[in-house]
């Protein structure tokens, strides 16, 4: 490492006008980047952390975004003041960079092989050497059979193998600095481990700076050198990794660090588990695809094992939290818990009643006894309805549950409850954050004062500190109201801080549960080991 | 992708034995041919033997027997007003329409990508707000009074086009211009809105990432993304053209399959009216699938099974 920095952003703004006046995105933000060094920009969402970072690619689009003030020195060179047609030349061969969604960022109608030779085309490289070498680059970031996969599509490849695509376009030219804007934010945990090593590999291999857009604390304390931690626009901390993780100095960077999850303790139930009462019972529950329901003998090669004899039971306050990678058969087994689809075989019991076998007038009446909450709340609250249609439609939905008169009072004693305002109620979705949004999800859940609410990933969506505030506002209605939840995610620490007891699956298959503390503490499948291994964080003062 | 046509040709023959069902009947509704063949002031007696000499005395269901059994032959009757069978009517009359179509779609897809593909690159700019304003304009205008319009400017006045007919290359400068007009400003617009999609794509960052310049950017990354509204409208149009150009042929006597369809449903001549509806739907089919085909080839994702 030289003390020449390779890149430094000098007191840079970016604004973009709007109709409600001038958003400062970034606003006097300064940072640098070192040969070989690793630099971490941590931020929450609209905090100005990518904005910063496009703009050294000349990727923020100028109008209508402003940059009003500053420089961006490469090698001391000032880039804003570079003609385009030779910054086209900068990009990807001496800088570079990846994003957070690889399937939106490859281009689904071309080859992936063409995409990785495009970048050596385009920079000078004749295309049957530009082919040759996206062969080798495919190998070098661990696509097996590089010949034939070159020439299959984005869609063909799973989220791991698409950002190692990505990656391998990305350091094609052997850049001398690789921005990488989320990039394991899409990722499974044990693909995100994976992809930090290629990236932290290919980095000691030919010494590239690498800055690193993230929001995840984790991430950070894994790779980083030096970490900026920006809010609002504006740098509020900056120092070496290791320091701001265990001596942060602003207050901002401190909240960050205590709303991370997995360093509480675990949650204890006051009552013995074999007291509390039984509200669902699943039990050899499959869900196969390919075959007819009722006939899961039939079940060829070719049949699709969604869920694989699934069993566990649910008590009453008890917060089951189900943990598994994406294709791990987690949804499929919500799914059927809300009886939006019928298992191939066994029993879903509610309450005592076999699900399946009910009427449609039974059915009708365990939904309202069993909510549920999903991951995007942009796209699960209708745009077109105000907050309090959408929270009064289950009593509309469910007639004779609350006389009509009643719904505005109710309506606005939930979003109190939530911790929304009473004057929300005429608003419509658009108008909320994230956080917020997800609050009114909560509240429609509680419209009918279920038993039981599913959460499918219902926070993996927010931003770190929300999160924090969304999971305690479940804690306290878990005992206010004496609800159970089943709370589906992939974040394993979150789980960790708010699940009673732990279903592990993989494949399909329920590979281990139990209380959350013995699953933490001592897991026994090999798989759960794996888990735990890659999302841990190693926080000095972790519990 | 084989089995996926002998799938398609399958149900495309459901549909067309419903609409051939429907045209034989609608077309019967319209009145009797004897009033319009015979003079006003013709005999009971005579009419009897127009009738009889064509079958319209017979019982609907048996004229509706013979007119399948006759299409299992591939014969779909004699046609009245030329006395010759109505397919071969049909089948002269049915190039002209086709050679129009074929220079006119490929012409309004060129001007289209184009002039869309550059207004979406600058949204709101000086190119943007011209063909936008253009485009609408093409889109709105009636076509009949661009047609005589036309006629006027350019065959009266300046004398450089012929009125009508299809003699010439000349002759078929005008029709084909007005043709285009409203293709083109529609798919002008349609283009642009998925071609701005496209350009707002994660994927084009990737590409300016990577140094990938301008052009290759909205030609080669955007505009393949941003083809199937494209190509659905498109065919669409195209359909519209194969169908009759009923307007343009009229106005410039152009000898197409839709004069000759508006002609022949003036005239009563049902077995002429039936056999075209029936060539231009099998047309239609056929644009279909070549449809299905393309949607493939544009975007692998894309795969009949």
């Amino acid at each position: 490492m030289t003390d020449q920095p390779l890149l430094e952003i000098k007191n840079l703004s970016i604004s973009f006008p709007s109709r409600r006046g001038v958003v400062h995105a970034v606003d006097d933000v300064s940072w640098s980047v070192k040969p070989g060094e690793t630099l971490a920009i941590l931020g929450e969402s609209g905090s100005g952390k990518s904005v910063s970072a496009s703009a050294v690619l000349d990727l923020v689009d100028a109008p209508p975004a402003v940059i009003s003030s500053g420089q961006i020195l490469y090698r001391g060179r000032d880039l804003l003041k570079v003609p385009r047609d030779e910054r086209q030349a900068i990009n990807g061969r001496k800088i570079s960079m990846i994003f957070q969604d690889p399937l939106a960022a490859l281009n689904p109608v071309y080859p992936i092989g063409w995409q990785v030779a495009e970048t050596l085309r385009v920079h000078g490289v004749d295309s049957k050497t530009a082919h040759a070498r996206a062969i080798e680059l495919l190998h070098k970031v661990g696509i097996d059979d590089p010949e034939r996969r070159a020439r299959q599509y984005p869609h063909q490849f799973s989220g791991g193998q698409r950002q190692r695509i990505m990656i391998a376009s990305a350091i094609a030219l052997e850049p001398d600095l690789l921005i990488a804007d989320e990039p394991t934010s899409a990722l499974d945990v044990t693909v995100q481990a994976q992809v930090l090593d290629l990236l932290k590999s290919l980095q000691a291999e030919n010494g590239m700076g690498l800055v690193l857009i993230t929001h995840d604390l984790g991430v950070v304390e894994k790779v980083a050198d030096r970490v900026v931690v920006m809010q609002n626009g504006r740098v509020v901390e900056t120092g070496a990794a290791r320091a701001i993780m265990t001596s942060p100095s602003h207050p901002y960077t401190r909240k960050l660090l205590d709303a991370m999850p997995g360093r509480h303790g675990f949650e204890t139930q006051a009552v013995a588990s074999e007291t509390r009462r039984t509200i669902l019972e699943v039990q050899d529950v499959s869900r196969i695809y390919g075959v007819q329901p009722g006939k899961a003998k039939d079940a060829g090669p070719k049949a699709i094992r969604a869920v694989d004899n699934a069993n566990f039971v649910l008590r009453s306050g008890e917060t089951l939290g189900i943990v598994g990678e994406s294709g791990s058969g987690k949804s499929t087994l919500a799914r059927m818990l809300l009886g939006l689809e019928p298992p191939t075989s066994g029993t879903i019991r509610f309450d005592g009643k076999d699900m399946n076998g009910m009427s449609a007038s039974e059915a009708f009446k365990v939904r309202r006894r069993m909510q549920f909450v999903f991951q995007d709340p942009t796209a699960s609250l209708n745009p077109r309805m105000t907050i309090g249609q959408i929270v009064s439609e289950p009593w509309a939905i469910h007639a004779g549950v609350l006389p009509k008169k009643e719904w505005r009072g109710r309506v606005i004693e939930l979003l109190e409850r939530v911790g929304l305002k009473p004057d929300h109620i005429d608003r419509h979705p658009h108008q909320f954050s994230g956080g917020q949004r997800q609050r009114i999800a909560i509240a429609r859940a509680l419209a009918l004062q279920p038993e039981v609410i599913v959460c499918d990933e219902a926070v993996s969506a927010l931003d770190v500190s929300v999160q924090a505030q969304v999971i305690d506002l479940l804690k306290t209605l878990r005992r206010d109201f004496g609800l159970s939840y089943i709370f589906i995610a992939h974040d394993l620490a979150l789980v960790r801080d708010f699940a009673t007891s732990v279903i592990v699956m993989y494949r399909g298959q329920i590979v281990e549960q139990g209380p959350t503390t013995n699953i933490y503490t001592a897991p026994r499948h090999d798989y759960t080991k794996r888990l735990l291994a890659a999302s841990e964080v190693h926080l000095p003062d972790a519990a | 992708m084989g089995s996926f046509i002998f799938k398609r040709s399958l149900q495309s023959v459901f549909s067309l034995l419903v609409l051939i069902v429907l045209v034989f009947f609608l077309a019967r509704m319209t009145g009797s041919p004897a009033d319009l063949y015979l003079p006003q002031d013709a005999s009971a007696e005579i009419r009897h033997q127009f009738n009889e000499q064509f079958g319209f005395n017979d019982p609907l269901y048996v004229q509706f027997g013979h007119f399948l059994w006759g299409l299992l032959h591939f014969d779909m009757g004699q046609s009245l007003q030329f006395s010759r069978p109505a397919v071969d009517v049909v089948l002269q009359a049915f190039p002209t329409t086709l050679t129009l179509a074929a220079i006119t779609m490929p012409l309004v897809i060129l001007v289209s990508v184009i002039t869309g593909s550059l207004a979406a690159f600058r949204p709101g700019g000086v190119f943007d707000r011209l063909a936008s304003f253009i485009s609408l304009i093409g889109a709105s205008t009636p076509n009949f009074w661009v047609a005589i319009v036309g006629v006027l400017v350019f065959a009266v006045t300046l004398r450089v086009l012929p009125t009508s007919g299809t003699g010439t290359p000349l002759h078929w400068i005008l029709p084909v211009a007005v043709l285009m007009l409203r293709p083109t400003g529609v798919l002008v617009q349609v283009v642009r809105t998925s071609m701005m999609t496209a350009l707002s794509s994660a994927y084009i960052k990737t590409a300016r990432a990577k140094g990938v310049g301008s052009r290759a950017i909205v030609f080669v990354h955007a505009l393949r993304n941003a083809l199937l509204p494209v190509i659905t409208v498109a065919s669409d149009q195209a359909a519209g053209i194969v169908n009759g150009a009923v307007i343009v042929e009229t106005v410039f006597g152009f000898p197409g399959i839709g004069k000759l369809m508006i002609d022949s449903v003036m005239l009563r001549d049902f077995a002429v009216i039936q056999a075209a509806v029936l060539v231009t739907a099998l047309a239609v089919f056929v644009i279909n699938i070549i449809v299905d085909i393309t949607y493939a080839l544009v975007d692998p994702r894309i795969r009949y099974s």
